[in-house]
C-alpha cells in the first residue's frame, strides 16, 4: 500500500472539483463510476434487446420504493391483513397508485426479465466467459420467483391463501421429510398467521437484500467481461489506437441518453397499464384474490399468476399414465447419450446409472406421479441454469447459425407460452395432452441442444460489427 | 515466501480450534434460528376434537367445519348416491383405502363407502386433497359437464389440478392426486351428534 497522499487542488478550481478529489483520496467514487458506467465501452450495435436491463434494473427501484411506503400502512396479520391492503386501496390518499404501481411492477418485473433472457438465448450472452453473468442472472430470477411468491400471499385474499397452501405443500411430496417439512415452512398446521408473519418477512427484508446483492454481482462481472452483443462478437478483438474497442462506445454519455428514450417508452406504457388496465384482465391481480382467505373452500378456479403458468403447467402435466412415457423417454436419452455423446464412457455411465435409477424410480411401486410432478416443474426452472455449457453451437448469435435454428427456438417459445396459457386455463383433458407435448418439447429443446446446436451450415462470422449510423 | 516456512505449530493449531470453535457458536445460533420456523406451542394446542350436529344435514347435502384448521366435510348421501359407489369400485386407485394415509385410516372406514356401520350414508373426511392440498369442490351433478369425464356418477373434482373422487372421496385412477381423502377419527354421540377429532380409541 502507498502512503496516503492528498491531491493538490490550485486555489482557483472549482468547489465541486474539489470536494470530489476529497472524498476520490477516501474511497473510489470517480473509479467506480467509471469502472461501471463512464467509461465502461460497451458495442455500439446494440438494439432494441438490450434496453431490458436498465429496466428491470428501474422497475426493482419502483418496486423497493412503492414498497416501502405499501409497509407503512400494511399490516402482516391473517385477521387485519386483508383489511389492511383495502384500507391502502380506498382510505390512504394515493394508497391506490402505490399499489397499484407496486403490484403492477411486479408484472411489468417478470415481462422484462423474460424478453432479458430471451436476448441471452437469442444472441448467445450465457457463452464462455459470460457463464458467471448467466448463472448470477439465473439466481436473480430464482429469488425473484421467490420474492413474488411471498409477496402474493400478503393481500390475504383466497388466491393468495390457496397459491401458498398448494406451493408449500409441493415440497411436502419429497420422500421421508415432505410432511414435516412442510409443517416447518408453514408454521402451523394449515397455511395460517404464523405463515403470513414469516412471507412478510422474507418478501420485505430477507429476499430484497439476496436480489440487491446478486444484481451487483451480475453488473460487476458484466462490466469485468463486457457486453455481447447481436453479432455474438468479442468487441474486445478489435482495440483501436487509444487502447478502446473499435465497435464500442462509452456508456457515458451515449448509452445514459439511448436508455432515457427507452425509460421514458416503458414508463408510458407502464402507467397506461396502472391507471387504466392495473387488473388486466383478471391476470395482473386475480379476480378472486378480492375475496378475503377462506381456509374451508378452494375457489373453483385457481391458478397461479401468469409468470409462474408455464412451470405450473409442466407440474399438472405429470400424470400415472404419462410415467410410462416419461419411462421411455429417458430409456431412449440414456442410449442416445451412449451412441450419439463423445463424452468420456465414464461420465456416460454415470448418466446410464441416474437414468436407470430415475426409471425405476417412476415404477408406480416406489415413487408416484406427484412426486415426479414436482421433480420435473423444480427441474424446468433448473435446467437454464445448464445452457452455457448445453449451447455447443460455434457461434454466438442467431444471426449467424442455421436459419432451420430459428424455427427451433421459434418451437420452444411456441411451447413455453402455449403451457403458459393452459396454466391459467382450468384442466381438461385436451389440454393436459397438450401441456404433455409441450413438456417434452420444453425438455428436449434443452437435453437435446449439445447435438442440435452444432448441426447445420453456419454462417461466416464477421470480424466487425454490423451497424449503420443513422 | 520464507514466512511459509515460519508457521508456528502451536499458533497454527490454537487458530483452527478458535475457528472450530466459532463454528460450534455460528451452527447452535443457526440451529435455534431455524428451530424458530417450528409450530409454535399455542398452533399445537389449537386441535382439539369437535362436536356437530348432523341433524340439518339432508339427504344429498353436505355440511363444512372446521377441525385442527382444515375443512371436514360431512355428506349424508341419498340411496342413489350410494348405489353409485360400486359402479366405481374399478376406476377408483384404491377402492378399499388399504393405502397408508396421512391420518390413519381407521378401521371402520377400510369399507367401500368409507363410513361407520352405524350410518353408512353419513361420510365424513377431511376435505383436503391429497395432491397438494387444495380443498375439492362438490360435483353431486350426474352426466357429461365441463371437466368432468361423461360417465360421471357424481363425485367432488379439486379446482387446483383436476383430480376427481366418487362420493367416498375415493380418487379416480391416473389422477395427480396419490390417494383417497383422509377419514378422521370419529364417532357417533347419538343420531344426531358426531364428534370429530376422536373415537372409541381415543383422540388423534
Amino acid at each position: 500500500m502507498a502512503a496516503f497522499k492528498e491531491t493538490k487542488f490550485p486555489a482557483d478550481a472549482p468547489a465541486a472539483e474539489k470536494a470530489v478529489g476529497w472524498i476520490d483520496d477516501r474511497f473510489p467514487l470517480t473509479k467506480l463510476w467509471n469502472d461501471q458506467w463512464g467509461t465502461y465501452y460497451a458495442p455500439k450495435n446494440f438494439n432494441f434487446w438490450y434496453i431490458f436491463g436498465v429496466l428491470a434494473t428501474l422497475i426493482l427501484v419502483l418496486q423497493i420504493v412503492t414498497g416501502i411506503f405499501l409497509t407503512m400502512h400494511y399490516k402482516p396479520d391473517a385477521t387485519l391483513a386483508f383489511g389492511s391492503v383495502e384500507y391502502i386501496m380506498r382510505e390512504v390518499p394515493w394508497g391506490w397508485l402505490v399499489r397499484y404501481m407496486h403490484s403492477t411492477g411486479a408484472s411489468a418485473f417478470f415481462i422484462v426479465i423474460y424478453l432479458h433472457m430471451t436476448r441471452a438465448l437469442i444472441y448467445g450472452s450465457y457463452r464462455k466467459p459470460r457463464e458467471l453473468i448467466w448463472l448470477f442472472g439465473f439466481a436473480i430470477f430464482l429469488a425473484l420467483m421467490a420474492e413474488a411468491f411471498f409477496g402474493y400471499l400478503l393481500p390475504w385474499g383466497q388466491m393468495s391463501y390457496w397459491g401458498a397452501q398448494v406451493i408449500v405443500n409441493l415440497f411436502g411430496a419429497i420422500p421421508l421429510i415432505g410432511p414435516d417439512l412442510s409443517l416447518w415452512i408453514r408454521g402451523d398446521y394449515v397455511v395460517s398467521d404464523a405463515t403470513l408473519n414469516r412471507f412478510f418477512a422474507f418478501h420485505v427484508i430477507a429476499i430484497p437484500l439476496v436480489i440487491l446483492g446478486l444484481v451487483a454481482a451480475h453488473l460487476i462481472a458484466l462490466h469485468e467481461v463486457g457486453s455481447n452483443n447481436p453479432d455474438g462478437i468479442e468487441v474486445k478483438d478489435t482495440l483501436g489506437p487509444d487502447g478502446h474497442p473499435l465497435d464500442a462506445v462509452p456508456s457515458h454519455p451515449y448509452y445514459t441518453f439511448h436508455d432515457l428514450f427507452g425509460v421514458s417508452v416503458f414508463l408510458v406504457i407502464f402507467s397506461t397499464v396502472v391507471f387504466f388496465a392495473p387488473e388486466m384482465g383478471g391476470y395482473f391481480l386475480e379476480y378472486n384474490n378480492f375475496i378475503p382467505a377462506d381456509s374451508l373452500k378452494t375457489p373453483l378456479h385457481i391458478a397461479p399468476t401468469w409468470y409462474f403458468t408455464p412451470f405450473y403447467s409442466v407440474l399438472r402435466a405429470i400424470t400415472a399414465d404419462f410415467m410410462y412415457v416419461l419411462m421411455a423417454v429417458v430409456a431412449a436419452y440414456v442410449v442416445f447419450v451412449f451412441l450419439k455423446s463423445r463424452l468420456a464412457f465414464k461420465t456416460k455411465a454415470i448418466i446410464a446409472v441416474i437414468g436407470l435409477l430415475m426409471i425405476i424410480g417412476m415404477l408406480p411401486a416406489i415413487l408416484d406421479a406427484k412426486f415426479w410432478g414436482v421433480v420435473l416443474f423444480g427441474a424446468s426452472v433448473m435446467i437454464l441454469a445448464a445452457l452455457p455449457w448445453l449451447d455447443h453451437s460455434p457461434v454466438r448469435s442467431i444471426r449467424y447459425r442455421p436459419d432451420w435454428h430459428k424455427y427451433v427456438y421459434a418451437l420452444f417459445g411456441f411451447a413455453f407460452v402455449t403451457l403458459g396459457y393452459l396454466g391459467t386455463r382450468a384442466p381438461s383433458p385436451i389440454g393436459g395432452v397438450v401441456s404433455q407435448v409441450c413438456t417434452l418439447i420444453y425438455f428436449g429443446f434443452f437435453l437435446l441442444m449439445p447435438w442440435w446446436s452444432t448441426m447445420g451450415r453456419f454462417k461466416p462470422v464477421p470480424k466487425r460489427v454490423t451497424f449503420h449510423p443513422h | 515466501m520464507k514466512n511459509e516456512k515460519l508457521v508456528d505449530p502451536g499458533r497454527r493449531g490454537l487458530m483452527v480450534a478458535t475457528c472450530a470453535a466459532g463454528g460450534v457458536v455460528g451452527l447452535a445460533t443457526a440451529g435455534a434460528l431455524v428451530s424458530t420456523f417450528q409450530p409454535s406451542e399455542r398452533a399445537k394446542a389449537a386441535g382439539a376434537p369437535v362436536e356437530v350436529d348432523i341433524s340439518d344435514v339432508a339427504p344429498g347435502t353436505m355440511k363444512v367445519v372446521e377441525w385442527r384448521g382444515n375443512p371436514v366435510w360431512i355428506l349424508r348421501r341419498t340411496p342413489e348416491m350410494m348405489a353409485s359407489l360400486a359402479k366405481n369400485d374399478d376406476k377408483v386407485a384404491d377402492p378399499h383405502s388399504d393405502k397408508i394415509y396421512q391420518l390413519d385410516m381407521p378401521e371402520y372406514a377400510k369399507n367401500e363407502t368409507r363410513s361407520r356401520a352405524e350410518h353408512k350414508e353419513v361420510l365424513v373426511v377431511v376435505g383436503i386433497c391429497s395432491h397438494l392440498g387444495c380443498s375439492p369442490s362438490p360435483r353431486f351433478a350426474e352426466g357429461a359437464q365441463p371437466s368432468l369425464p361423461d360417465d360421471w356418477t357424481g363425485g367432488f373434482m379439486c379446482p387446483c389440478h383436476g383430480s376427481t373422487f366418487d362420493l367416498a372421496a375415493r380418487v379416480f385412477k391416473n389422477k395427480p392426486a396419490p390417494s383417497n381423502l383422509d377419514v378422521p377419527p370419529y364417532m357417533y354421540l347419538s343420531d344426531t351428534r358426531i364428534v370429530i377429532g376422536k373415537d372409541e380409541k381415543g383422540e388423534a
